[in-house]
């Protein structure tokens, strides 16, 4: 258990094994997640109440899903930075943070434009969508921290404290549709419940978000995989990689 | 298919315009973000490359000094022309 803790973060290792990895993320990815969008799109029946502009929900959806859990997965990578100073933990954290604040910003942009033929607005200060435009000042955040501080340990101990200090936000915005009255319908997912909708439309809705997961780990691998080779370039295996032959 | 012709799926019920709105700026920032991600990768990988063609290559050369050297002589080589 500890050695394979010890080999994870080993800079090398992660770079040979996302180096494999990533063929099989990003086809995959790419294949469920346009399954996803196309079937939604054209073949799944119109909502009886929103027509056809629900049709958003199949972006609109797997962006907030994964912003939320990219952001849940940045915490507990800066956990494990300021415990164990893993440095991949920070590298995960520094390439992933850019990759959340687009998608928050793509839900919030979704999300406005589905409301006005929905609710009759663009955007509405109650607690879902407010949470949220918090949630992308703290992506921005961390961004702007994260580079601000040119020392590579203090910048990793710093982003870590301001991305765990965020996580208080998480809650709010997974029950905030809970807790009050809002604009916003109540999530289309639960783990105890069947969704409310009928199969033809939450299957392609869930091929989409399982199809934006594997795309999101793509990318960030091979974000972090530059970061990698910029934080190691001094190293002989790096060295080795960069010789022409050298399996990049 | 949910709609009777091309053109009902374009104008999906009088949605069409919000509809392909969010798609577009769905991929269009995907396509930016991913873009970006690998021209910093591709400039990482030469920036790296020029910087063992350069000066430090010498010490690659030279495996004695290597040896007893070590890191750190390879280090101070390096560091000038780290920052191009």
């Amino acid at each position: 258990m500890w050695q394979f803790f010890h080999k994870l973060g080993s800079p090398k290792w992660f770079y040979d094994i996302a180096s494999r990895l990533m063929p099989w993320l990003l086809w995959s990815g790419a294949a469920l997640f346009m399954a996803g969008v196309v079937w939604g799109l054209a073949f799944a029946p119109p909502d009886y109440l929103q027509g056809n502009s629900y049709r958003i929900i199949f972006i609109h959806v797997p962006s907030a899903f994964l912003a939320q859990s990219v952001y849940m997965m940045m915490a507990v990578a800066a956990v494990v930075t300021l415990v164990w100073r893993m440095k991949l933990a920070d590298v995960f954290v520094k390439s992933a943070a850019p990759i959340g604040a687009v998608l928050t910003f793509l839900a919030l942009f979704t999300g406005a434009v589905w409301g006005k033929p929905t609710w009759g607005t663009w955007w509405i200060w109650d607690a879902r969508l407010t949470s949220m435009l918090i949630l992308l000042f703290l992506y921005f955040g961390a961004i702007a921290l994260g580079s601000a501080i040119s020392d590579e340990k203090s910048s990793a101990r710093a982003v870590a404290v301001l991305v765990l200090v965020g996580v208080v936000n998480i809650p709010i915005i997974k029950y905030s549709v809970e807790w009050w009255n809002t604009l916003h319908q109540p999530a289309t997912f639960k783990l105890t419940e069947k969704p409310s909708m009928p199969a033809e439309m939450w299957v392609p809705l869930l091929m989409a978000v399982l199809g934006l997961y594997l795309l999101f780990s793509w990318l960030v691998c091979l974000r972090m995989q530059t970061e990698v080779l910029v934080r190691e370039g001094r190293t002989r295996w790096v060295k080795e990689l960069i010789q022409p032959g050298g399996n990049r | 298919m949910a709609f009777e012709s091309f053109d009902a799926f374009i104008a999906m019920g009088g949605h069409g315009p919000y509809v392909w709105a969010c798609y577009f700026a769905f991929f269009t920032l995907s396509i930016l973000l991913i873009h970006w991600s690998r021209t910093q990768r591709k400039a990482a990988l030469k920036r790296l490359a020029r910087r063992h063609a350069g000066p430090s290559n010498a010490d690659m050369e030279g495996t004695d000094t290597m040896a007893t050297n070590g890191k750190t002589g390879a280090d101070f080589a390096r560091v000038n022309s780290s920052e191009q």
